[in-house]
């Protein structure tokens, strides 16, 4: 362990001065950027609705760990739990150590942030013009970082139940860096080339769901399926968490969607009740669909299509009118419905708890509904959608999302299989019959007697 | 007839159940239980988790046969759940006086199958 830790660091450094290298010799053009602008002031309101909103991101981390550890077997659930709050504290160090810089900072050839804010040199109590002009920039960053905890966690309902915790460090480590800090740059950093496409992500359908999915997939092939899978494994351990864990990310979901207008006013609201009309209409689609073709409406259909909801809003939700919402839900409860019932069950691969079949194809489902459903009315900020008369605006979604498929997809199953190389991903067998709680942590979730 | 209780490492329960199947012996009874063995519940052994002071957790496995079937039986949980390591667990064979189907009211061998 100590010399993944060592090799880990020093690949980190090493990487690290390649980038100020590059770094060195562009200069800064934000303070030219700014001159014409007003000078940016701290807003109150504003600012008090963006610290919200980073505590109720943060909230969806457990709120998934629960989300995920409710629905994987007994001797797994702290294992879930643990991964969740271990990439809390791993990625937050990350985002502030470098992480920020690589998405945020300035510009280089529109594919990477440079290294001129890493340790958050120059992310001060002071506005960024660019990003966020009425509340404090550190506040922005903070923001920011609960996107880049959540992201990486979505993966895991992929190969949870067989990844040794080790692994799972060091890959989510390399994942964040190579894969979420770049992407972040293209669609959000100033300069991006994504962004200057003119590409519509509110508040991370690319950049989050699609992302997280597609490397979700990646790893449910690299890692392949658990012993016993698709007939001897029993079914989700704890119905009840998994139901608090969904109810907690709707609740956090107002701080990812309505946090991101980065303001106190008409277009949070805007997209408060986007977010919540889209998870309700998809929630009560997939349920529909659960009653048609079982017979019976379950818990987990309905909780899982209040997610599938959720993410398909998402890069959404400051663009749509509530109508359009409603019609991103009905997609978000029918579409991820046939991915996860049907498509996952043709190809056999083994999404342990559906991250590609509801971020992955849910995210795919939001980024085009946008390039359809988006209106200036709304956010005149935004664009107009094929809807209302652009299809243009379509077209560069898909393109958007292709690129990020692709990217995501391509680069996940790098990174897995240099890990496997190096450290192995999977635990033995009978590791993995044993449990994940017992032998990767010496803990049980549950005791037999009081 | 007789009743046979085996209690073995949790992990051995699939195999166990598989090859129970593969003796067509399908009716069995599945409990979760804590208990120590000759190790005195110290956990040495990399597998042996301690928990609850000295107790270790085990699956109980219940299952009554008639006599054809009881070779078979032990067999099959023998080969599903020995590792050769200490904790592999332990087999004991009763005796069983009566066997009453609820539904119907048979007794006896009948009721068994």
């Amino acid at each position: 362990m100590k010399k993944i830790l060592v090799s880990t660091i020093l690949i980190l450094l090493s990487a690290g001065t390649a980038f100020c290298d590059t770094a060195a010799p562009a200069p800064s053009d934000t303070p030219a950027a700014a001159v014409a602008a007003p000078a940016p002031k701290v807003d109150t309101g504003d600012t008090s609705w963006v610290l919200i909103s980073a505590a109720l991101v943060m909230l969806m981390t457990p709120g998934l760990a629960f989300f995920y550890g409710g629905l994987v077997r007994r001797k797994n659930m702290l294992s879930v739990l643990m991964q969740c709050l271990m990439i809390l504290c791993l990625i937050s160090l990350q985002w502030v150590l470098f992480g920020y810089s690589l998405s945020f900072g300035p510009d280089h050839r529109s594919l990477i942030g440079g290294l001129d804010w890493s340790f958050l040199k120059n992310v001060g109590l002071a506005p960024n013009a660019d990003y966020a002009p009425t509340i404090p920039h550190q506040l922005f960053m903070m923001f920011q970082m609960m996107f880049a905890v959540i992201t990486p966690a979505l993966i895991l309902g992929a190969f949870a139940e067989r990844m040794k915790f080790s692994a799972f460090c060091v890959f989510m480590l390399l994942w964040a860096t190579v894969v979420y800090d770049p992407v972040a740059h293209w669609v959000w950093g100033v300069g991006g080339f994504i962004r200057n496409w003119g590409a519509l992500d509110f508040a991370g359908g690319t950049v989050v769901h699609i992302n997280a999915g597609m490397t979700a997939l990646a790893a449910a092939i690299v890692l392949g399926r658990r012993q016993g899978y698709p007939n001897g494994i029993s079914p989700p351990h704890n119905l009840p968490f998994a139901v608090l864990g969904a109810a907690l990310l709707w609740f956090g979901w107002f701080g990812f969607n309505a946090g991101s207008a980065l303001g106190a006013g008409g277009l949070a609201v805007s997209a408060f009740t986007a977010t919540h009309i889209a998870a309700a209409t998809a929630g009560i689609a997939w349920a529909t669909l659960d009653w048609l073709k079982h017979k019976k409406p379950t818990t987990l259909g309905l909780i899982t299509g209040m997610v599938a909801g959720l993410v398909a809003i998402t890069p959404a939700s400051g663009f749509v009118t509530p109508m359009g919402a409603i019609w991103i839900g009905i997609g978000a409860g029918v579409i991820p419905w046939f991915a996860v019932t049907h498509f996952k069950n043709l190809l056999g691969y083994d999404d342990t708890l559906d991250a590609f079949g509801v971020h992955g194809v849910g995210g795919i489902w939001g980024a085009i509904a946008t390039g359809i459903f988006a209106t200036k009315t709304v956010n005149p900020a935004g664009a107009d959608g094929l809807l209302y008369g652009n299809p243009a605006l379509l077209w560069i979604q898909v393109k958007a999302v292709i690129i990020t498929v692709v990217y995501s997809f391509v680069v996940g199953i790098v990174l897995l299989k240099a890990v496997d190389i190096v450290m192995k991903l999977r635990v033995t067998e009978h590791e993995e019959r044993v449990g994940l709680d017992l032998t990767q942590h010496r803990e049980a979730a549950y005791t037999i007697i009081d | 007839m007789k009743y046979i209780i085996a209690v073995i490492q949790p992990d051995r329960l699939d195999e166990v159940l598989k090859r129970l199947t593969e003796k067509e012996i399908h009716l069995v009874t599945v409990s979760n239980v804590v208990g120590r063995g000759r190790q005195k519940g110290i956990a040495e052994v990399y597998r042996g988790h301690k928990e609850q002071g000295s107790l270790l957790r085990k699956v109980q496995i219940e299952i009554a046969v008639n006599e054809a079937f009881v070779e078979p039986a032990i067999k099959a949980i023998i080969d599903g759940a020995r590792t050769g390591q200490i904790g592999d667990g332990k087999i004991f064979v009763l005796d069983l006086p009566e066997c009453i189907r609820i539904r119907t009211g048979e007794k006896g061998n009948e009721a068994i199958g």
